[in-house]
């Protein structure tokens, strides 16, 4: 007969429920093998649940690329609209149903090039929105093209002889331009973004979070990286740093380092808010 | 029942006037001469009414912004001009092929490009049918006086809704501009349609669904948890590849509006059962053309008028049939041809002449006159 042990108490963890959120019909998705595009959408899947967020009341509207495929494979209210033009079809939405939550989902070239005039001005307004920016540098779409993001110097089928074009950052021009919650993730740190976009979710007024997510299929290949995890450490990784270390590393140390975790946050008036409060009121009123 | 209110109104206002008694709820647009006046007389108005009107930073977010209200739900409107109408063309086709209603006033000034801000012109008559790529149906309104640019935006809107398609309100600048007495139907006078609720459980839902020649449209937020693309599409909206479902999509949204040509066809006809001579023209023109066939007639040359309150889908049958009872079609127009050709098209036996300029200023009646009296 055997000394029965103590009974240890194991924490049992439930694997999350990926289904609940998704489409599993619409699947398998369009993206390369070694492409971070799934993981952001699982650390997104995980924040909406974190969030409480109902399916009925989730609006995704994306652009057009790799990135903004991804609401044919939700289960929420998803609109696929036109290149660069997320922004505005859901600043539409937001502002005809307030209480509806909307996210838009879009890559660097949608968002930061065709999508550029837009995107300043969604900030500008501050109107309740997540924006989530997959920043691969490249146009993976169309086979590999330089993006507004692209490095000076990195190679693409439009810039075989290195590029010359200085790249944006995504979270200064979102912040110059009104954004109140700036934030940067990556693919690499999953556990991270999920708690980003969390934040970014809860955040009440313009949520950009820009989400460095290597392609490996073009880029990769194109500037002589060995494989998608080694492309992952070097850009992801290597080349990031949050901004909570930030403060105790020396400057040489952050030198040609993006900053991660929530780069700018303030409260200020959001839009479809100061349009009841202000101009229906005027408007309405008997004076 | 009470008496009609009665305003001076310009042609912009009538139409903000239309489009708040079909009961549009969102505005979104950008400043653009000469249509400005009805972005203006929106933000006005519509915050009154509980309504949305927003400033977008530029014309393609203006429309993408007002189809994005569509399918929340309310029923939406922009407004433009020529270089405006051009940027808009992109979200038109998306709005055409995702099937999202829609109303889009474009008011015809001086073109190409800058071209004449402040002068009027109707060059636009092809752009509204063939400014967005690939094959898409297209309804435009055309309005001639103030009084109509009020009933016709509310057509619009009706036209929208039945047939979940966008729908153009086209007319000239001179219109636009125009001041005239207009009266404001009480409720009730004019039909107003509203979109076809989805009342089915929200399994059975497809917002393409081909067993109906328009199936309802569930706005977001309703519990219909539906997907909507620019891409082609299958009955549930998600993208396809399959060339069977792609053309079946293609020709549905062609032939819902074929279909229905009679109900969308809006023609008045003004001495045409024994005119030997007919004038086919419409927005400010079909006045002067009017004018003309009114003295043609003192001067006892049988001269009719064939007025089209819808440009597109355009009347072939009663061209046709005009073309056969008639010796001449004169066609005045404020371009180099456009709708010339659509009548040279549909003309079976009759002559077909052209009256065209692009000097910004109006077509006179002194001129249509001449050319009926060539052609008794």
């Amino acid at each position: 007969m055997s000394t029965a042990a103590p009974e240890k108490k194991e924490k049992v963890v439930q694997p999350f429920d990926y289904n609940k959120y998704l489409r599993p019909n619409k699947l398998p998705h369009i993206w390369c093998p070694g492409c971070g595009h799934g993981i952001v959408l699982k650390a997104l899947l995980r924040a909406i649940d974190k969030a409480g967020l109902q399916k009925d009341n989730i609006v995704m509207v994306s652009g057009i690329g790799c990135s903004s495929r991804t609401p044919g494979y939700v289960d929420f209210n998803t609109m696929h609209t036109l290149h660069g033009r997320a922004l505005p079809f859901a600043t539409g939405i937001k502002f005809a149903r307030p209480d509806l939550k909307v996210i838009v989902i879009t890559g660097d070239g949608d968002a930061l090039a065709i999508g550029g005039n837009h995107f300043i001005h969604a900030c500008r307004r501050n109107i309740d929105m997540t924006v989530l920016v997959y920043t691969n540098a490249t146009y993976g779409m169309t086979g590999g093209q330089y993006s507004p993001t692209s490095p000076v110097g990195s190679t693409a089928t439009t810039s075989r002889y290195g590029n010359i074009e200085p790249p944006f950052d995504t979270c200064e021009m979102a912040k110059a331009s009104g954004a109140t919650f700036v934030a940067r993730g990556t693919a690499y740190h999953a556990i991270e973004l999920e708690k980003t976009i969390y934040d970014s979710l809860t955040h009440r007024g313009m949520a950009v979070v820009d989400i460095i997510d290597a392609c490996p299929t073009y880029f990769g290949r194109m500037n002589k990286f060995k494989s998608a995890t080694q492309m992952m450490e070097v850009i992801e990784k290597e080349n990031t740093v949050n901004i909570k270390q930030a403060d105790k590393l020396p400057p040489e140390k952050l030198q040609g380092k993006m900053l991660r975790g929530i780069l700018h946050k303030v409260e200020k008036p959001e839009y479809c808010q100061q349009y009841e409060e202000h101009v229906i009121k005027k408007a309405t009123s008997k004076e | 029942m009470a008496e009609n209110k009665k305003k001076l109104l310009q042609g912009n206002e009538a139409c903000v006037e239309g489009a708040l008694y079909a009961g549009c709820r969102f505005y979104a647009g950008y400043p653009i001469t000469p249509s400005t006046e009805i972005a203006e007389g929106m933000s006005v108005r519509l915050p009154r009414v509980g309504g949305k009107f927003i400033q977008m930073e530029d014309e393609i977010a203006s429309i993408a912004a007002a189809i994005g209200a569509s399918i929340a739900g309310l029923k939406s409107l922009t407004a433009t001009s020529g270089p405006g109408f051009s940027l808009k063309q992109e979200c038109l086709g998306y709005a055409c092929l995702a099937e999202i209603p829609l109303v889009v006033v474009n008011v015809m000034r001086g073109g190409p490009s800058t071209g004449y801000p402040t002068g009027p012109s109707q060059a636009d008559i092809m752009q509204a049918k063939w400014g967005t790529h690939g094959d898409h149906p297209v309804i435009a309104v055309t309005p001639s006086y103030v009084q109509e640019i009020l009933s016709e935006t509310v057509r619009a809107f009706n036209l929208a809704e039945k047939y979940r398609t966008p729908v153009i309100v086209l007319y000239d600048e001179i219109i636009g501009h125009m001041r005239e007495p207009v009266t404001i139907p009480a409720p009730g006078e004019l039909d107003v349609v509203d979109r076809e609720k989805a009342t089915c459980d929200a399994d059975d839902y497809f917002p393409y669904d081909e067993r109906y020649e328009i199936a309802p449209l569930a706005p977001f937020g309703a519990g219909y948890r539906f997907h909507v693309t620019g891409l082609n599409h299958r009955k549930d909206g998600f993208p396809t590849n399959d060339p069977r479902q792609i053309d079946l999509n293609n020709r549905r949204i062609m032939r819902k509006i074929d279909n229905h040509r009679e109900e969308i066809w809006k023609n008045e006809e003004t001495f045409l059962e024994d005119a030997e001579v007919a004038v086919f023209t419409l927005g400010s023109t079909a006045r002067s053309a009017r004018f003309a066939v009114n003295k043609a007639r003192e001067a006892g040359i049988k001269a009719g008028l064939l007025r089209p309150l819808t440009i597109w889908p355009f009347p072939d049958r009663a061209v046709t049939e005009l073309s056969k009872r008639v010796k001449a079609i004169i066609v005045p127009e404020m371009n180099l041809g456009q709708m010339t050709l659509e009548v040279e098209r549909c003309s079976k036996k009759a002559d077909v002449i052209g009256i065209h300029r692009v000097d910004g200023e109006p077509i006179t009646p002194a001129q249509i006159l001449d050319v009926i009296k060539k052609h008794k």
